[in-house]
């Protein structure tokens, strides 16, 4: 590994807020707002899509800039496993950027010069936490991103989207202290904060007793990556705008608290000591449980959206399984499925706001015979459940394959067990909506009438890439290759 | 430039007196003598702070007679960083007071000006004297100024500052009563040389009473909790503009003297172990926080509300101190600047909402973000940065403080400083609610209402950008400024 100067990292960070100030000051053109979003978005990939070749050659463009604490810099390196997160959020901001912009247009929604602007300011934060070479950057766009999502929460500014924003930022601004203190506290006992592969506090693990450290970070981030029962914020804020449940609440800000814990154990803590501690259990079975828990959860939700959210929280229960696990096959499977789930996910969420627009209906009772009437729409609803529940051909299947593989190289055939389980409760919130859709005569729904263009290409989009990666895991992006290198680094020297 | 410490409070004694001579026989021309003298003032205490770092302390012997003998004037970093920051807060606040004065008690500039300028001499007074009674001297100038400033409010301001003015006295009482101790000790004033001799004395029971008596002093003075009672009732009812000035600074100066006793006179380790003052004033600080806060919390009246944060957020500074170790000392400076920054933004944007539409209480505000939209985006960062929220600089005090805990081993602290900043999300996202999702009445003032006029905008811009900047830039003022002063002390 090793590093050289690049503005590249920072670029990616500064792109969309340059993208927020315009698009503020065209708040009354809303085409050329709408240019600068889509603008900002292509920009913002090209910069994080041209830092791939470098990367996967093991040569991390860094931005130091000044120092933000005695001794602590505001940094940003391109690493393998931040180009995951970073990719995966950059290239989905381009179609949430066009869907965006048929869902607001149809549903004549008031301040969209607002939401706009705090979306790209989300975005940056999210380029920020991606590529934060140490803790203390990480905590400064961590806590940015909490605060750039809750306007876009209380969008509506109904008491209930009121209240929702309220519970959110309880939530979050509780998990963002939490954070803090364990940042200070790490900083106290090493004296750095600079992430590297395989930890830096092994020197002082035999001075500190480091599992209350551990547990710490774990409500930190747990907060963010909506662990059970750290969770319940994130179906309430499915009151927001539907493109900002797609790509922030099952992309950006819950993959953010996954992230962190990728960041945390394996290149703060490092695999040993975090086996040896004990949070590697710990972490799994919260994990397992927020799985099962979640499932079964997801089946009594009847609104559309608060079921997504529910599947949502089962796979970042999956990434985090992964990642407790230790074991090379989980760290790719997890890796792997923070990108392979965000694009699945993103593509739920927009037939949802695609169904939303056309017939307003949020419940799925309402949904009956509606294949008839949206079979585009249904159908890439369909193509992705498969993917979720983890069949082939869809990537979901590939991040559960390694993640199977995992769990039995480290020889916990439990939680194989757990995985495959949830893939037939997977199976069974999500196949009974496209049961409904596709099986059960309606009234209401006769005759072909899609939803908008502007609507459609992009979950067709999406849904395509979530076959595209099935069959192609190391196309165009590299997930795979990126995953592994990042299991190579961080559990290099881990025994098992 | 010899005279360069001098040279800040004689700039504003004099405006004060030439602002007054003047002003009685042409009204208009009090602001831009009183504008002169800040401006003098900050200059010189610009050039001071640069000279300082380029060369290290600058003292000054008033006529000429050497301490202890004489008086000494000293420009450190500490007060350095301190007259900087008080002559800046100042400028910006009589910039923007002009207008609303001219609204609110047009009859009364010449007298407001020339005692802000005497309030602002005797404040710089306190921070670069190198003299315990000069000190109390200077105290007494700087509190007579601002009782009557503060008294020229609506009806109600007279009988606060009542309460204000006993307080007051009393603390500068027990100021002075301490001194004279320390007095009867060593038979020095001069603050080195006190701190030379205090060592060889540390056993007198005359030291134990001093310590006392000052920190009691300057509890008063900064109000910190409990003795914060004066306070709530006078940042209500005074001028609105005066508040601006006077919450940002004021009990600022009583935590500066507090730090400048810890670092300056007595030695850190006996203010921590030997007599455990520190951690009583640490307690009392981690009471008050998670205390005042909830009063905050409680209030309808915005300026009230805002009260309540100033006294919670003194508790930080305080507690700072109460850590007495160098990141918590850090942490209470840094927060000192950056709390000056947040408070006089905030208060000049309540004064500014009272000023188009004559309202304070917080459900009146419906609509306010649309109709004053640049006043309340300075808000929506002030208020971010109040929540400690990056990069506003209102977060890298917190994370100071939560180092200086941990390094202390306390954690109850720890969670008052975490916990306390979920407190100020509450009141300060309950106001941002209102004035951006809550639509007006249609008969209500607010759907007339505009952004005050640009020369009361600007400084709440300049206070708002600079809350960001102050964020970005914090390392810099800390490793320059800031640690030497620590280091110096541990």
């Amino acid at each position: 590994m090793e590093a050289y100067f690049s503005s590249k990292p920072l670029i990616a960070v500064l792109v969309p807020l340059l993208a927020a100030v315009l698009i503020m000051l065209s708040g009354r053109r809303p085409n050329i707002r709408e240019l600068w979003t889509i603008l900002g978005s292509v920009a913002m990939f090209g910069v994080v899509f041209s830092m791939l070749p470098d990367v996967l050659g093991s040569k991390y463009p860094e931005s130091v800039l000044f120092a933000v604490s005695p001794g602590i810099s505001l940094a940003l390196r391109a690493d393998t496993a931040g180009i995951i997160f970073g990719l995966s959020a950059s290239a989905l901001w381009i179609v949430t950027s066009i869907f965006s912009i048929g869902y607001m247009r149809s549903l004549f929604e008031k301040k969209q010069t607002r939401y706009y602007a705090c979306f790209a300011v989300c975005l940056s934060s999210a380029m920020g936490i991606a590529f934060a070479a140490n803790l203390l950057t990480f905590v400064i766009f961590y806590e940015m991103l909490t605060i750039a999502t809750y306007p876009l929460v209380i969008h509506k500014e109904s008491p209930e989207a009121i209240q929702a924003g309220r519970k959110y930022l309880a939530y979050l601004l509780t998990g963002g202290v939490v954070l803090i203190i364990a940042t200070a506290l790490t900083y106290k006992y090493t004296g750095a904060l600079d992430f590297s592969p395989g930890g830096f506090l092994n020197g002082v693990a035999g001075q500190y007793n480091l599992l209350p450290l551990f547990v710490l970070f774990l409500i930190g981030l747990g907060m963010k990556a909506a662990l059970i029962p750290l969770h319940s914020w994130l179906p309430t804020a499915m009151i927001a705008p539907t493109p900002v449940s797609a790509l922030l609440h099952a992309v950006a800000v819950v993959k953010a608290g996954v992230f962190g814990f990728v960041r945390v154990i394996g290149f703060v803590f490092g695999p040993t000591l975090f086996h040896e501690i004990g949070a590697g259990s710990v972490l799994a079975i919260m994990a397992s449980i927020t799985i099962v828990v979640s499932s079964l959860l997801a089946m009594y939700q009847h609104n559309l959206k608060r079921r997504l959210a529910y599947s949502t929280v089962v796979h970042l229960g999956y990434i985090l399984l992964g990642i407790a696990l230790l074991s090379p096959g989980a760290w790719v499977g997890g890796l792997v499925h923070i990108a392979n789930h965000a694009a699945m996910k993103i593509t739920l969420f927009f037939c949802a706001g695609a169904i939303y627009v056309k017939t307003h209906c949020e419940n799925i009772d309402d949904l009956d015979g509606i294949g008839k009437q949206m079979p585009i729409t249904m159908g890439a609803f369909a193509l992705v459940s498969i993917g979720l529940v983890g069949m082939p051909p869809v990537n979901g299947f590939i991040s559960k394959w390694f993640l199977g593989q995992g769990t039995l190289a480290v020889e916990q055939g439990i939680y194989l067990v757990i995985l495959l389980l949830s893939g037939l409760l997977n199976a069974g919130y999500l196949f009974p909506i496209v049961r409904r859709a596709f099986f059960v005569q309606s009234s209401k729904y006769t005759k072909f009438a899609e939803t908008s263009t502007l609507l459609l290409a992009p979950l067709v989009l999406t849904a395509l890439g979530s076959l595209f990666l099935g069959l192609v895991p190391n196309g165009i992006f590299h997930f795979y290759s990126l995953a592994s290198n990042v299991a190579t680094s961080v559990l290099a020297g881990v025994g098992r | 430039m010899a005279q360069l410490p001098a040279i800040i409070p004689v700039s504003l004694l004099l405006s004060a007196f030439v602002a007054f001579l003047v002003g009685t026989f042409r009204r208009s021309l009090v602001y831009p003598i009183t504008l002169l003298g800040i401006v003098t003032a900050l200059v010189a205490a610009v050039i001071g702070l640069i000279r300082v770092l380029q060369d290290g302390a600058q003292h000054y012997y008033f006529g000429g007679w050497p301490p202890p003998l004489g008086i000494e004037y000293v420009l450190d970093h500490l007060s350095g960083f301190m007259a900087v920051l008080v002559m800046f807060i100042a400028l910006l606040s009589v910039i923007y007071s002009r207008r609303s004065f001219l609204q609110e008690v047009p009859e009364k500039i010449v007298p407001l000006y020339s005692l802000i300028s005497l309030m602002l001499a005797g404040l710089t007074g306190i921070i670069l004297t190198g003299d315990l009674f000069n000190l109390y001297v200077f105290l007494e100038i700087a509190s007579l100024a601002a009782y009557a400033v503060m008294a020229i409010g609506n009806d109600k301001a007279p009988v606060a500052v009542i309460r204000y003015i006993i307080m007051g006295t009393i603390g500068a009482c027990f100021y002075l009563l301490g001194v004279g101790f320390i007095y009867f000790a060593t038979g020095s004033l001069n603050m080195g040389d006190v701190a030379r001799i205090l060592p060889s004395i540390y056993g007198s029971r005359l030291i134990v009473v001093a310590v006392t008596f000052i920190v009691i002093g300057m509890a008063l003075k900064m109000a910190l909790f409990p003795l914060h009672i004066w306070l709530p009732d006078v940042y209500t009812y005074s001028p609105s503009a005066v508040i601006a000035l006077i919450a940002p600074i004021m009990t600022k100066v009583g935590a500066y003297v507090l730090i400048r006793m810890l670092v300056s006179v007595f030695l850190p380790n006996y203010l921590t172990s030997v007599l455990p003052v520190t951690l009583i004033i640490g307690w009392l600080a981690a009471v008050g926080i998670v205390a005042m806060s909830v009063m905050a919390i409680a209030q309808k009246d915005f300026r009230r509300m805002l009260a309540y944060s100033s006294v919670a957020q003194i508790c930080y500074v305080a507690l700072g101190i109460g850590l007495a170790n160098s990141f918590g000392l850090i942490g209470a400076l840094l927060h000192v600047l950056n709390h000056a920054f947040m408070k006089c933004c905030l208060f000049q944007i309540s004064g500014g909402v009272r000023y188009r539409t004559g309202l304070w209480q917080i459900p009146q505000f419906a609509g306010l973000g649309r109709h004053m939209r640049w006043t309340m985006g300075a808000f929506t960062v002030a208020a971010i940065s109040m929540v400690g929220i990056p990069p506003a600089c209102g977060f890298f005090s917190k994370w100071y403080l939560v180092l200086g805990c941990i390094d202390a081993g306390n954690w109850v602290f720890a969670v008052v400083v975490v916990a306390s900043s979920l407190l100020n999300a509450v009141y300060f996202f309950r106001v941002l609610e209102k004035v951006y999702m809550v639509s007006p009445n249609n008969d209500s003032i607010v759907t007339t209402a505009s952004d005050p006029p640009g020369e009361m905008l600007a400084p709440m811009l300049i206070l708002a950008s600079g809350i960001i900047i102050l964020g970005v830039v914090n390392a810099v003022i800390v490793a320059q400024i800031l640690e030497p002063v620590v280091f110096s002390a541990f």
